[in-house]
This record gives C-alpha cells, structure tokens and sequence, in this order.
C-alpha cells in the first residue's frame, strides 16, 4: 500500500513538480524508489531523517 | 511497446479478510501498471453493494433475506475468528493503528487506479439485484464468457 500511496501522489504532479516521501528502512525504501522510476519517476535524493526514517524526493 | 501484465481477481468468499488481501493484491498490482480487473461474485458481491449496511434489497423475499443478513462492506463477517461479528472492527483498529490501509481505504485505491470493477450476472440475478444497487464504479456485469476475455493471456487469483 505504500507504493499505491505514493503513486497516487505521484499522478497529481505536473511534469517537474517534485514530491518528498518518507519511507521505512526495508521493504518500503527498497521497492518504492524502484518501483517509481520503473514507472518513469525520477528518484533525485535519499536520506536518512531520523532512525529507520528516510527522506525520498521524487521528481516527475 | 510493451505489452501491459494482466492480473484478474475473482472475488467470491466476501470475508473482511480475504477481501482485504483481494484489494491489497489488486491496489500493489494497478500501482506498478498492471491492468487489473475484479469479478465480485456470490458473497464478493457483497463487498459492492451501494449501501455498506444491512438493506432490504433484491426482489422477492427470499432475496431480501439473503441481502438483509448478508449486508454489505460494512458487514463483511472475518473467515475466522469473527466473534460474532466482532473481529472485523477490531482488526480495523489494529490496522489503523499500525497504520495500514483498511478495507475501505483499500477499495478508494483501487476505484483512483481504476481498477476494472465487475459485478457476477448469475450472482445478481439470483440475489435479485440490479446495477443500481451496486457502487457506481462497478464497470459492468458480466458472466464467464466475459471475464474469460477480460482475463485473458494474464493470472487469474479466485479469493
């Protein structure tokens, strides 16, 4: 459900527009970033925020 | 251009539970571009209804019966444990608090991925229904031969 949130986020944004995320260590951080630019998205940074806590900035 | 993965989901028990895996599976597939198509038949109906409450829907009495025990998403019974109808609004809880997404968050998704929603004909008409009495987002209803078209050349899951 965390990619089906992100994605639906994602589809609002006009072309340029960026979009941050913030993502649990494991499964999410490692399939929504992927599953993103397979789909075109561009992933611009990833960092840790606190924790298992990170900080995803995407861009279509 | 390549060719879009398929996934069809026939939706027949209409337990809280399998009905949240069915839409988890559906959301996750339409989220990463597959083409997704749902067949709500038998109790999945149920998960379709417009009214999420007990009604007395359906045409004659028995049907009415049937609909007005059977409810409709607000009502759908857990495939164990269900503690006389207890459990489902128990496991909501535990899911909101571990923030998942619940049944009704999960059903959202898929109408905003545009997930193929699909009412079972035979099923309808037994129950004494009509398209009215579903959600608006039901495309269509169909029967087998349909569906075998719609599912075709991807994976089919019967929950």
């Amino acid at each position: 459900m965390t990619f089906v949130k992100a994605r639906l986020e994602l589809e609002k944004l006009a072309a340029g527009d960026q979009l941050e995320v913030f993502l649990s260590e494991g499964e999410p951080l490692q399939s929504v970033p992927r599953s993103a630019a397979e789909q075109g998205y561009k992933v611009l940074e990833v960092t840790q925020v606190e924790g298992s806590r990170y900080r995803v900035l995407f861009e279509k | 251009m390549t060719e879009k993965k398929k996934l069809s989901l026939i939706c027949f028990s209409g337990d809280f539970d399998k009905s949240v895996a069915a839409f988890t599976l559906a959301t996750g597939a339409a989220a990463v571009n597959y083409d997704v198509n749902m067949f709500f038949t038998f109790w999945g109906l149920n998960i379709v209804k417009s009214g999420r409450r007990r009604s007395l829907v359906g045409r004659g009495p028995l049907a009415r019966a049937f609909n007005f025990l059977a409810g409709g998403s607000g009502n759908l019974p857990m495939s164990r444990l269900n503690f006389m109808g207890a459990s489902p609004g128990l496991m909501s809880r535990m899911m909101r608090k571990r923030n998942v997404a619940t049944l009704e968050q999960l059903v959202q998704a898929a109408k905003d991925l545009r997930v193929g929603l699909y009412a079972c004909e035979m099923s309808m008409n037994i129950l004494g229904m009509k398209q009215p009495d579903f959600i608006p987002e039901i495309k269509d209803v169909i029967g087998v031969p349909t569906f075998l078209k719609l599912s075709e050349g991807g994976e089919t899951l019967f929950i």
